[in-house]
């Protein structure tokens, strides 16, 4: 694998290699010393053209982690402003000597532009409303782990909130239904996409009406600026509408677990404390995110001798 | 510039409104002076297997100049033009400074017949600095020979606005030419609202923003009696809409370009921004539609919306490069790739009915009789070619086709009874 742009391009085995490949990260990380020379010598920088901190961070430690050199260009400190072309930049970079780039951006497709333009790898962490496959990964290993299934045959997935304009969303519909899920959307008609029809899932605009056969609930964050843009009246509706309060935790099956991307915006979408929820898998998310990570970025830069460096990880 | 004596253009078809006819035509001191058989006498031309049809006129033209000279500048613009067989060019007004006062129209004149490589005819803005706020001096630059009003780039939003230059502009025989885009409907989209935008996760760009505008012109077109033209069509529904206002006899008239009727929507998929155009491309039936509203005469012009931009300008993300794709050298293979039309109408949508809609029917697209100014084009309709970036006499790159195979190529372009381009080579 060259690069992770997609999960759609990554595909059903690549997902799957990744996520047992994931499994031996976790067990590195439970060391003592949690770090293996894997990729000694190889530099992977992060290329973050809108904030994050979670996604960066447990970018740079993976990569740490393994041994890898690490570098960060943040859009603020960067000649971006002053009139340099997104290719100029990458070349740049690229003449430094690097071997992967972790790439967030607010446009649509920069990761398949910016491979266009480097020799190195490139891993999607996040491209406009489009994909954002290392959460998926994440999420699906967390599900495996929680469950303690492989597949998810049987099981129904539920996205609440914003589809419309999220990349979570658009890389783990792909990826639960490669596993075997049953997906379905809730949100008003103005948080789904305009031609949602043609995706495989079910849509449903009542959170109420699909609780009872949810095994994974997903809610997604709600941007405030939504509501300026008219896509929902105000906080308060969309909350009583599709917020997870108390009475609708008490409709889930009680085997059913929770899930959330982050950053959570309490009293929106989540207006109970997560910590009271019997069956939440929000903070397994957060801490699932190095190995996932690890388990990439292994992938991509190990190489030729992928298979004896997997060893001396594992041993 | 300087007559160079009696050419003939020797073996070509002759297509202009009235069809097909095998002549030579001789050429001299700027105008047609003898059309018929074995013409002898001068400098001669070969034409074999040519068609020879007036100057093709292009109503969308974007020089850059003055302002953004890395792009483009109107010598660069003009030879584009002439190596695609034009030879006349509407320049648009979104320079810097804009097309709303008569000294940057006289420059941009100027520098077009400096050039003196095409005519360039200047369009004028609709509104001051193309802000949809107040009208353009609209009567002062009628004056200065504007003929065809357009804010291209952006539409006039204001329904009050747009009607009043309408009621003004019928007094002054003026064109206004809608850019149709309610500005509201396409904040931040960059492609067709369409299955692909919705998994690709990029901000859909809706058919019916274009269309209302279109509606709305055509019923102010109604209420006030001004002629209208609109710019870029690229939907089914706009076609139809045009199609019924000409059906009630409303003077209105439509382009397309070459590329929403070769291009369609999926073509983004790929991320390279040089697919991204204002309009966006459309699906495959819009295609279709668009296609047929040229065969049957609701679209009245093929104009190229030739946009250039530098390089690093281009090589942005897709929410920041800018729109637009080249268009001048191009247009005639492609239209000719794309479009099962005779010749006769090809030379009708691409010279005789824009030269009308440009207001310069008396020097373009008219039909090839002696007195007639020398502005022609000698073009193989059959010939295939592959479009060689480096080879563009553009100043800029973002076309679409290289590599592309096109079919029918300009040989000779004559302006004014100078050769511009002359065996597929720019003469200056």
């Amino acid at each position: 694998m060259k690069h992770l742009r997609s999960i759609d391009e990554l595909g059903h085995d690549g997902l799957v290699r990744l996520l047992n490949l994931t499994q031996h990260m976790v067990e590195v990380n439970r060391r003592p010393i949690p770090k293996v020379p894997a990729l000694r010598g190889r530099t992977v920088v992060s290329l973050f053209f809108e904030d994050s901190t979670r996604t960066r961070l447990s970018f740079e430690t993976a990569a740490k982690r393994l041994s890898a050199d690490t570098m960060t260009f943040s859009v603020s400190t960067s000649s971006v402003n002053k009139g340099e072309s997104l290719r100029d930049t990458v070349e740049t970079i690229t003449d430094m000597g690097v071997d992967a780039f972790v790439v967030r951006h607010k446009s649509t497709g920069t990761p398949w532009q910016i491979s266009e333009w480097t020799t190195a790898s490139v891993v999607n962490a996040g491209d406009g409303w489009h994909q954002h496959p290392t959460q998926a990964l994440v999420d699906c290993f967390t599900v495996r782990e929680a469950l303690g299934v492989e597949r998810f045959d049987g099981l129904t997935l539920t996205i609440v909130g914003d589809i419309k304009h999220s990349r979570v969303a658009r890389s783990n519909i792909s990826a639960f239904s490669m596993l075997g899920a049953k997906v379905v959307l809730v949100a008003p008609p103005t948080l789904l996409p305009p031609d949602v029809a043609h995706w495989p899932v079910e849509v449903s605009h009542r959170l109420d009406d699909v609780l009872a056969r949810t095994d994974i609930l997903y809610m997604l964050r709600l941007q405030s600026e939504r509501m300026t843009q008219g896509h929902v009246p105000n906080l308060r509706e969309y909350a009583e509408l599709f917020g997870l309060d108390a009475k609708r935790v008490a409709k889930l099956p009680t085997r059913a677990v929770v899930m959330h991307p982050g950053p959570m915006n309490r009293g929106v979408e989540m207006l109970v404390d997560p910590s009271s929820l019997p069956n939440s898998l929000i903070h397994q998310q957060v801490s699932n995110g190095v190995a996932v990570r690890m388990a990439v970025l292994f992938d991509l830069l190990a190489g030729e001798s992928s298979a004896a460096n997997l060893q001396q990880v594992t041993t | 510039m300087t007559p160079t004596g009696r050419v003939v253009l020797r073996g070509g078809r002759i297509v202009d409104s009235r069809g097909e006819r095998r002549a030579d035509v001789a050429v001299d001191d700027g105008v047609v002076v003898e059309v018929g058989e074995q013409l002898a006498g001068g400098r001669v031309i070969d034409a074999t297997d040519c068609v020879v049809a007036p100057g093709f006129v292009d109503l969308h033209a974007h020089l850059r100049e003055p302002g953004k000279e890395e792009a483009e500048t109107i010598e660069t613009g003009s030879r584009a033009g002439a190596m695609g067989g034009y030879t006349a060019l509407v320049a648009m007004p979104n320079t810097d400074p804009p097309h709303d006062s008569v000294a940057v129209i006289n420059f941009v004149r100027e520098q077009g017949k400096r050039a003196g490589l095409v005519d360039v005819v200047p369009s004028g803005c609709i509104t001051l600095g193309r802000n949809g706020e107040a009208l353009a001096p609209l009567a002062e630059l009628a004056s200065a020979g504007v003929r065809i009003f357009t804010d291209d780039g952006n539409g006039v939003q204001d329904e009050l606005l747009m009607r009043r230059a309408m009621e003004y502009g019928t007094g002054l025989g003026i064109t206004l030419a809608q850019h149709c885009e309610v500005a509201t409907l396409t904040k931040g989209a960059v492609m067709n609202e369409c299955q692909c935008c919705t998994s690709l996760g990029l901000p859909g760009w809706p058919s019916i923003a274009e269309e209302l505008m279109v509606f709305r012109d055509i019923e102010l077109a109604r209420l006030t009696g001004a002629r209208v033209h609109f710019l870029h069509l690229s939907t089914a529904r706009s076609v139809e809409l045009v199609r019924a206002a000409k059906r009630d006899g409303l003077p209105i008239t439509a382009e397309v370009t070459p590329h929403h009727l070769a291009l369609d929507e999926t073509r983004l998929a790929t991320f390279d921004t040089v697919y991204k155009v204002n309009p966006p491309l459309r699906s495959p039936a819009d295609i279709a539609a668009l296609r047929a509203g040229v065969i049957d005469g609701t679209i009245d012009a093929i104009a190229t919306d030739h946009a250039p931009h530098p390089r690093r300008d281009k090589e942005l993300s897709l929410d920041q490069a800018p729109f637009g794709m080249l268009g001048l050298e191009t247009a005639l293979g492609v239209a000719l790739g794309v479009l099962q039309v005779d010749l006769t109408h090809l030379v009708r949508v691409m010279s005789i009915n824009p030269a009308r809609i440009a207001g310069i029917a008396d020097r373009h697209g008219r039909d090839i009789d002696t007195g007639a100014p020398a502005n022609l084009v000698v073009f193989d309709p059959t010939v295939a070619w592959q479009v060689a970036p480096d080879s563009l006499a553009s100043k800029s790159r973002n076309t679409p086709y290289v590599g592309m195979t096109l079919r029918g190529k300009v040989r000779h372009t004559m302006f004014n009874g100078t050769f511009t381009v002359l065996d597929g080579a720019a003469q200056r």
